[in-house]
């Protein structure tokens, strides 16, 4: 196999949990640089495919590429892992470190860097995500959204070649999502691979390269977000963009 | 002697409890039996059945030890089982995103435990750990039973040549709140000092 061309490739992706199926027949590619959103109603096995793309959670058959590693078979999934950042939904900061030591924990444990090294880093990080001034303070101590940041800096300090979030806002208030968004974007036009489950309709339309449209554990359609939301092919992805742009509205966030 | 006992007792039993509450949360299915086995048996036994049958037992199949060790490992491995329960517990009470953040920075299970889920556990696990440890100071009293010269043994070897046993064993209970309180009192001074900030279990109980 050397189509090594693009860097994620799905193939026939399939997971049932007991008898309910999630996934049924998922393939998509992703390119270097490229920005995809997935959205879709809830129980579709959008973040289902989040988790098997990294290998959280194992799917029944079907392959995944990272490059042209075949992550389904890889012996050691812990080395992949770094490669893959994951952005949680409910943030997964480590409550007993600071913001500071949560982004150095993963260069210094996992890539054995020196302690000098992964604080310049995890400063960098911090800057990049505006958190510089919360650097000493604890999870406990930070608002969701800046929560949110520091999760996003500890996966950027991997310098992973590819960043999954599982739905980054939804346990936002509302006025905190904006600065989140704000970071995600910077990335994007940084060129950052990002693969993003969402229901920001403002977000998916201005930012992302390509929106997948999932339901009943397919992809029912994706393209260009123009193309979605102007002539979708399929009816059901223009009902459904049309209630989510209702409840959330277009947005030029 | 009684404070030997304690440390050596509690310390064994703490070198048992954390790899076997690991495997009992994160371990293979065989794994979780045989620790459920050890468990549930020395849970069970009262602890002067467990010395009885260490020392006194475990020569027939060949198993010399002294009364010291003897009450050492029988109330290590009690303790053992009990401290398990308890760091198990606290491994539980820390929410699952916290290992699936660690797997995801391509960490081993092992380092996620080790570096993220363990330290937050043991600050849980710390009040409950200072129970146990206040029940092993008065277990050691069973060493008594062993021949061993503990606190208990020394009373009584006063008593023998002074007569009079009310001041003794008043002096040797008094010695036993002694220990136990400043223990206490540093423990909880520890607690304290590891509160992570923000993170205040007590203040979320309120």
């Amino acid at each position: 196999m050397s189509e090594s061309k693009h860097l994620l490739r799905v193939e026939n992706l399939r997971k049932s949990f007991g008898d309910n199926l999630v996934l049924k027949d998922v393939s998509f590619t992703m390119d270097k640089g490229e920005t995809k959103v997935i959205i879709g109603p809830s129980g579709t096995g959008k973040s289902t495919l989040l988790t098997c793309i990294n290998q959280l959670v194992k799917p029944d058959s079907g392959t995944i590429y990272l490059k042209d590693i075949n992550v389904t078979q890889a012996e050691n999934m812990n080395k992949i892992r770094q490669r893959i950042g994951f952005v949680f939904q409910d943030f997964g900061l480590f409550n007993h470190l600071s913001a500071m030591r949560n982004v150095m924990i993963g260069p210094i444990k996992v890539q054995k860097m020196s302690k000098e090294d992964a604080k310049n880093l995890a400063y960098e990080e911090l800057k990049r995500v505006g958190l510089l001034e919360h650097a000493d303070k604890y999870p406990a101590q930070l608002s969701g959204g800046q929560k949110q940041r520091v999760g996003i800096a500890r996966a950027l300090a991997m310098q992973p070649e590819l960043i999954l979030f599982d739905e980054p806002t939804s346990a936002l208030d509302p006025e905190l999502i904006g600065e989140v968004l704000a970071v995600m974007k910077d990335l994007a036009e940084n060129r950052m691979t990002m693969l993003i489950v969402t229901h920001e309709m403002g977000f998916a339309r201005t930012v992302s390269d390509e929106i997948i449209f999932m339901e009943g554990g397919v992809i029912v359609e994706q393209g260009p977000p123009e193309k979605l939301f102007k002539s979708p092919e399929h009816k059901r992805t223009g009902e459904f963009l049309f209630k989510l742009t209702e409840l959330y509205g277009e947005g030029e966030r | 002697m009684t404070i030997e006992i304690t440390f050596l007792t509690l310390s064994l039993g703490m070198l048992i409890a954390v790899p076997v509450s690991f495997g009992q949360v994160y371990g293979p299915k065989w794994g979780r039996f045989l620790i459920g086995i050890y468990e549930k048996v020395f849970r069970s036994i009262p602890g002067i059945v467990i010395l009885f049958l260490i020392y006194y037992g475990l020569p027939h199949a060949g198993i010399k030890m002294s009364p010291f060790w003897a009450c050492i490992i029988g109330l290590g491995l009690r303790s053992g089982a009990y401290q398990s329960q308890i760091f198990r517990g606290a491994i539980q009470s820390i929410e699952s995103t916290q290992m699936r953040a660690s797997r995801s920075l391509g960490m081993t299970k092992m380092q996620g435990f080790i570096d993220v889920i363990f330290p937050q556990a043991f600050r849980v696990a710390l009040p409950p750990w200072a129970n146990e440890f206040t029940i092993v100071l008065k277990d050691s009293s069973f060493a008594y039973a062993l021949g061993v010269t503990e606190l208990l043994r020394q009373g009584g070897y006063i008593i023998a040549t002074t007569y009079e046993p009310m001041l003794i064993y008043l002096t040797i209970a008094v010695i036993y709140f002694i220990i136990t309180f400043t223990l206490n009192k540093s423990l909880a001074a520890l607690e304290t000092k590891l509160t992570i900030p923000g993170f205040d279990i007590r203040e979320k109980i309120k």
